[in-house]
């Protein structure tokens, strides 16, 4: 039961994207077509699963065990990229076609706020593992979830016409406000 | 200058000396600035005893023991902060929490007088809405007054929608409700922990005797 | 008069939020109020400047292949003490921060210009290309914040205008992406 308020949080009550503002540039970035939005969900769910297991036991028995937890910053974002460089050569000997499908967001993910964020968060929330683990993969559903919306509201506008001033970002965001609006509604669900 | 070329020595030397100098400095920063984080901590958390506990300001906050209980639903820890002033227990600092917030965790400190009273109250810590759910705070809205002097006991530390006692926030139900369960988490915490430390710890307080709880 | 256009471009010209559309999180995230974002403009300001001037000190000696790990651990470490000192020194706008400040190290405006700028140029020119991003950063921010608290809460850098609860929605998340889309709309129009 635990899990699965974690999960729905994550995913509709505290949206990463819409709630929280983390990885706005990908959210942005490649949400113009429902396809690519998967593969950069997919990406998301692997890094962001793996970085946040591997970074907690970082920081519950290497950090916190020698009394360094100042170092938090640079540990983890060296782990992610390290991380991701990892998964981008393994992946390209073991699953070529998934490689194919993901490869081209991976070297975007270092950069992506979300990863950082999430595995920070949990060591905030005090998570224990398995909870940390639930509430990463919460957070990616959410990601994909928001980047799937809002690249199919954006291939619709394509169709329309927009005020030259407005086309591209700007009227993006405010599809994204409009979105941010609509799952405030969630609030108060769990 | 030349770049330097990208052996494998020259690389591994290049980012251990870059990782060992910023360990360095960050260590000689985090020794600068660790005296006046835990002070902070310290104020603040002084500063809110100092608020629900007014009594605690006369006496020394350093000699106030400290208390870790599981909360009365068990789903979390509760820390209490016990004032005791010239040997006579005068209210017990609660810091208690609602996972039920609009924007999830809720952290609040609450006092009460040793017979359960509540003396006073203040969020410590929220993601609630600014504007709406957020005047759960003292310094944004008077709201918590209404909890002032009440005894959960009589007092029912629920909504008036749900059938309670206690004024919403207008707009702001989920965040007054959190508040609410807050508080009686705290309530009954404190409550069990007297009855679990001797019935008669009240009682001690009326009459001071020695030695008689703990 | 280089160094004044060097200086100078970050705010309108190549200003990192309204032109380049970098670092899009702490925009959104912590401009509720005037005054979170002019703090969070300057504390990536700092580690702007710093990794700018550090990174062009030392380009020489870090081989190519290990230049970004070598930049992102520099980057880092400013952000560790910018952290450190936030937390010490200002704790009230530290913890309305929050998440966002340590978040500065994936920032992609750091570590651009760190790569498309600091990496290629003298230490005078990257100090004052740090301290004109950050500062063009810092503008936008406070600009973005300005706009949410004034609709949002009727007040400005705390001081409040008219005695009501604001057009709260500007204060709530959909405000902040309303907010920046409109104002990226005009600084387009400004720019033509």
């Amino acid at each position: 039961m635990e899990y699965i308020i974690i999960i729905i949080s994550a995913i509709f009550v505290n949206n990463i994207v819409l709630a929280q503002f983390l990885g706005i540039c990908p959210f942005l970035g490649v949400s113009s077509k429902i396809k690519t939005s998967l593969g950069m969900g997919g990406a998301v769910l692997f890094v962001m699963t793996l970085a946040t297991i591997v970074t907690w036991l970082i920081m519950n028995y290497i950090l916190m065990k020698f009394n360094i937890v100042f170092m938090q910053t640079i540990a983890y974002i060296l782990v992610i990229a390290a991380l991701v460089q990892m998964v981008e050569i393994i992946l390209k000997k073991i699953s070529p076609s998934l490689y194919q499908a993901l490869g081209v967001f991976l070297p975007l993910i270092t950069t992506n706020c979300a990863i950082l964020g999430v595995a920070i968060m949990v060591i905030q929330k005090n998570y224990d593992l398995l909870q940390s683990v639930v509430f990463s993969i919460g957070t990616a559903l959410g990601f994909t979830l928001a980047l799937i919306i809002l690249a199919g509201i954006r291939e619709q506008l394509e169709k329309l016409p927009i005020p030259s001033g407005m086309k591209g970002v700007p009227v993006a965001l405010v599809v994204a406000g409009i979105l941010a609006l609509a799952f405030m509604g969630f609030a108060g669900l769990v | 200058m030349a770049k330097k070329e990208s052996t494998f020595l020259n690389m591994t030397l290049t980012l251990f000396v870059i990782t060992a100098i910023s360990a360095l400095a960050l260590a000689s920063v985090y020794n600068l600035t660790k005296g006046p984080i835990e002070n902070v901590k310290k104020q603040n958390l002084q500063n809110a005893i100092g608020v629900v506990v007014p009594d605690a300001r006369k006496g020394n906050f350093d000699d106030f023991e400290q208390i870790v209980v599981k909360s009365s639903d068990g789903i979390g820890d509760i820390t209490m902060y016990k004032v005791v002033v010239d040997n006579e227990f005068k209210g017990m600092a609660v810091k208690t929490f609602s996972m039920k917030g609009f924007g999830g965790i809720i952290s609040v400190m609450v006092g009460f007088t040793p017979d359960g009273t509540i003396i006073d109250s203040d969020v410590l810590e929220h993601k609630e809405t600014p504007g709406l759910g957020d005047k759960t705070s003292k310094n944004v809205s008077s709201w918590n007054e209404q909890f002032k002097g009440k005894n959960p006991d009589q007092f029912k530390l629920t909504v008036k929608k749900d059938g309670g006692d206690v004024d919403a926030i207008t707009a702001a139900t989920i965040s007054s409700r959190a508040y609410c369960d807050a508080l009686k988490r705290a309530y009954d915490t404190y409550i069990n922990y007297l009855s679990a430390n001797g019935q008669n710890s009240i009682e001690n307080n009326v009459e001071p005797k020695d030695g008689g709880n703990k | 008069m280089n160094n004044w256009k060097n200086f100078t471009k970050g705010f309108i010209k190549e200003n990192p939020v309204f032109v380049l559309v970098l670092g899009m999180c702490p925009t959104l995230g912590v401009t509720t109020s005037a005054i979170n974002g002019l703090g969070m403009g300057l504390a990536t300001t700092f580690v702007l400047f710093g990794s700018n001037v550090v990174i062009s000190l030392v380009k020489n000696f870090i081989p190519d292949k290990v230049r970004i790990p070598s930049f992102i651990v520099i980057i880092a470490s400013f952000v560790t003490i910018i952290d450190l000192s936030m937390s010490a020194y200002v704790p009230d706008l530290y913890k309305s921060l929050g998440l966002f400040i340590p978040l500065i190290v994936v920032n992609c405006i750091v570590l651009g210009r760190a790569e498309a700028f600091a990496s290629k140029n003298t230490i005078i020119s990257s100090a004052i290309d740090g301290l004109g991003m950050g500062l063009g950063f810092s503008f936008a921010l406070t600009l973005l914040g300005a706009l949410r608290e004034l609709l949002g809460a009727y007040s400005l850098f705390g001081h409040k205008f008219i005695n009501t609860d604001g057009i709260l929605v500007f204060v709530l998340a959909p405000g902040a992406f309303l907010g920046l889309a409109y104002l990226i709309a005009i600084m387009k129009r400004i720019n033509k």
